[in-house]
């Protein structure tokens, strides 16, 4: 049971290239996931049948099927689309942003529900105790609901963040070359892939292990300031 | 392997079934252009797919099929395991606890789809007589199926044995003082104090998970197991009928989630206390 | 019966319990109170080994708590306890909560802890719920059967960690007859609790504790009527104006 990592110094400027890529993803996927999430959390609790209706869709549906198919089918049905419009671009180009977009509005459901959740456990008397005061809806949500539910909200988000990191692996379906993709792909091509592998495993188990670690941090010293 | 031949032949009985009289006798009554409701062709779901002998809406069921038996495998394993790694993390003293917080930390903090390829690549080159026949005598579909098994089973464990924790951590202390002074040991306390009650209070967790464990059956197409996500996108790329196909896939999983969802609530409903979480007063 | 001896507990820099000693003869009830944050329920649990000590030692029936060769699930089966939340066990019938320690700990046949179950049942005045689950009695019913419970196994002593703290004021004085009628008969009794009334009854000595040390230690006459130390008497001002 040898063990041969010569591959890995020598492939270390490709593996940073792959892992940009994996944290473009991640980013966007975070930001675009927490915007869109806030919107349809909020439609969800807008008094409108129609909003609420829509958001409640959104989120069943993206919900209930794997990632994996909802790469598949912004995949198979974007490209077609987008290359009906336009020339035929550069495939890399459109991978990529297949990817952006799939993972963006896939998180979005996900944010959308933490997102809620938040909201809601912010109790009724609170929002009532802005009403007395004389403040509209939308002044109590921006100055007393969001503000606390963002305390509570803050350690689950980024929590869904990580997991978000991780399942950016999932390009794979899409022959993107994210971080894990390219140590596949070194390891194929030198003939050591079982040390690519392990040595990206060991990449992801270092850096979430410290990512959740700081989240877990954090979110003890929120604890304390929240009023129960 | 009989096992197998058994699934082989009830899956190709259930989509002879479903092919001989039913179906077609329904779409002989429609003209080719009534099927074809606002564009879409829902007619390409009876045409044979080139995939295989079956049409392709079978295609697809039995891909869902597949993707069933993955999960339903994985969750054995992720309960069992789960619930001993959770039970360990709420025993006193400072070993097991540990290795319990180690296994989740580790299971928990590598991406499924690395945690796959490790199963599948490297596990089977490190040992060296299992390693062997698996990658020699095992045929490969079944060679995904374990590989699959094994990995969304000890990841869904790490999961499942922080749902474990917090509910018997739920539970207070009170009911561990209280099996513990009527003199039962700390084994029988677990047994039959805790973890009855647990499990109760965990069964809707549990349902979601066990919701998830469904979807994640769809990374193991990244090896070659064909489930019903990849077989939506093969149908796709074939028949040039993607909305069709996805749609139909979409609609497959929602149905498998509801008929879980419906099954958790007869259980919860079966196992409930009375006057306790909702049971009858 | 049971005989504390200089116990000691730290929780890292706070000292919960400072060198209390006590003792309860065979037959004797002796009540513990004070204010909360005393160390009385502390103390209490240490006699059944539910809570650790660090100095100190205690005995019960002759037999070691702290000691590491001590059959401590084996004491724990002939010493009950009584606790503040009841602790009924939510997913068995009543019976089943009574039964469970009988045959599972003492190896009684199902027969003869079903037999003993509804004896004490009948004793607490709750024969008729026996088919019911803990959830759809009234605290007061549920403590009751805690009680039952307990005694189930035939224990040489009982222990009562504020048997009544957590009841609704009409329901008090149901446990508190029960526990009454159980010192009359003779038990062994350990009871932490605020109700004075009940000590007046039926204890025969009275223990005030304060920050973690046994303050006073009387026979009930002396305690109510003259006590030693200025703290145990604003402490029995302060509850007695109710």
């Amino acid at each position: 049971m040898f063990f041969d990592w010569s591959a890995i110094p020598g492939a270390l400027p490709i593996l940073w290239q792959g892992m940009i890529v994996t944290l473009q993803i991640t980013l966007v996927g975070v930001v675009v996931g927490v915007l869109l999430g806030t919107l349809l959390a909020l439609f969800r609790l807008s008094p409108s049948r129609l909003l609420s209706w829509f958001s409640a869709t959104y989120v069943t549906v993206f919900r209930s099927i794997p990632l994996v198919m909802v790469l598949f089918w912004f995949h198979l049905v974007l490209i077609p689309l987008v290359v009906g419009l336009l020339f035929p671009g550069r495939r890399l180009e459109l991978r990529f942003i297949t990817a952006l977009t799939a993972f963006s509005l896939f998180e979005a459901s996900y944010y959308a529900e933490i997102i809620r959740a938040g909201i809601l456990s912010v109790t009724k008397g609170q929002f009532s105790a802005g009403l007395a005061l004389g403040m509209n809806r939308r002044q109590v949500m921006r100055l007393v609901i969001l503000p606390q539910a963002l305390r509570r909200m803050v350690p689950l988000l980024l929590t869904q963040a990580i997991i978000l990191f991780q399942d950016s692996t999932l390009v794979y379906v899409i022959n993107l070359d994210d971080f894990f993709r390219k140590a596949y792909n070194v390891g194929n091509t030198v003939g050591t892939l079982n040390e690519l592998i392990l040595f990206a495993g060991a990449v992801y188990l270092v850096i979430c292990t410290l990512a959740s670690g700081c989240v877990r941090q954090l979110h003890r010293k929120l604890t304390v300031l929240t009023v129960k | 392997m009989a096992l197998h031949t058994l699934l082989l032949t009830s899956f190709d009985a259930f989509t002879a079934l479903s092919q001989a009289n039913h179906f077609s006798l329904l779409a002989s009554h429609f003209s080719p252009n009534a099927a074809l409701i606002a564009g879409f062709d829902f007619s390409v779901f009876l045409r044979p797919s080139p995939e295989s002998a079956l049409n392709n809406l079978s295609y697809l069921l039995v891909g869902l099929g597949w993707s069933l038996l993955l999960a339903l495998a994985s969750w054995v394993v992720a309960f069992v395991i789960g619930s001993v790694i959770g039970v360990m993390r709420t025993l006193p003293g400072r070993i097991l606890p540990f290795i319990g917080a180690c296994y989740v930390e580790l299971f928990r903090n590598i991406p499924l789809l690395v945690q796959l390829f490790i199963w599948f690549f490297v596990i089977p080159d490190m040992t060296p007589l299992l390693g062997d026949w698996f990658k020699q005598k095992v045929p490969p579909i079944w060679q995904e199926f374990i590989a699959g098994t094994a990995c969304l089973g000890l990841f869904t464990a790490a999961r499942i044995a922080e749902q474990v924790r917090a509910g018997i951590g739920s539970l207070g202390a009170g009911q561990v003082g209280a099996g513990l002074a009527l003199g039962l040991k700390r084994r029988q306390v677990y047994l039959l104090v805790l973890l009855p009650v647990a499990y109760r209070i965990l069964i809707p967790t549990l349902t979601s998970e066990f919701l998830n464990l469904i979807k994640n059956t769809a990374v193991a197409s990244t090896i070659g197991y064909v489930e019903l996500a990849q077989r939506s996108a093969s149908m796709a790329e074939t028949t040039s009928r993607v909305y069709e196909a996805f749609a139909a896939g979409t609609l497959l999983y929602a149905i498998l989630n509801l008929l879980v969802m419906a099954l958790a609530r007869g259980l919860e409903r079966f196992t409930a206390l009375p006057g306790f979480l909702g049971g009858r007063r | 019966m049971i005989s504390i001896r200089n116990v000691s507990k730290w929780y890292g820099e706070f000292q919960a319990l400072k060198k209390c000693s006590t003792e309860v003869d065979k037959g004797e009830v002796v009540v513990i109170c004070g204010p909360s944050g005393s160390g009385k329920s502390t103390l209490i649990k240490c006699v059944n080994g539910l809570e650790s000590f660090h100095e100190g030692e205690i005995w019960v029936d002759g037999i070691s708590v702290a000691d590491r060769k001590t059959d401590l699930p084996k004491l724990r089966s002939r010493v009950g306890m009584v606790f503040q939340h009841f602790e009924l066990f939510p997913h068995l019938s009543i019976l089943d909560n009574i039964t469970l320690a009988q045959c599972r700990v003492l190896g009684r046949s199902r027969k003869q802890a079903v037999e003993k179950a509804v004896q004490l049942l009948e004793m607490v005045g709750l024969a008729e719920q026996r088919p019911k689950f803990p959830a759809q009695l009234s605290g007061g019913q549920q403590q009751r059967v805690a009680i039952a419970r307990a005694l189930a196994m035939d224990p040489i002593a009982m222990l009562f960690d504020e048997p009544t703290s957590a009841l609704d004021p009409e329901m008090i004085n149901e446990v508190l007859d029960v526990m009454v009628n159980l010192a009359q008969s003779g038990m062994t009794m350990l009871v932490v609790t605020h109700e004075m009334g009940f000590a007046k009854r039926v204890a025969d000595r009275v223990i005030f504790m304060d920050r973690g040390e046994v303050v006073e230690d009387q026979p009930k006459q002396t305690f109510f009527e003259n006590p030693e130390t200025d703290r145990a008497r604003q402490f029995l001002s302060k509850i007695l104006t109710h």
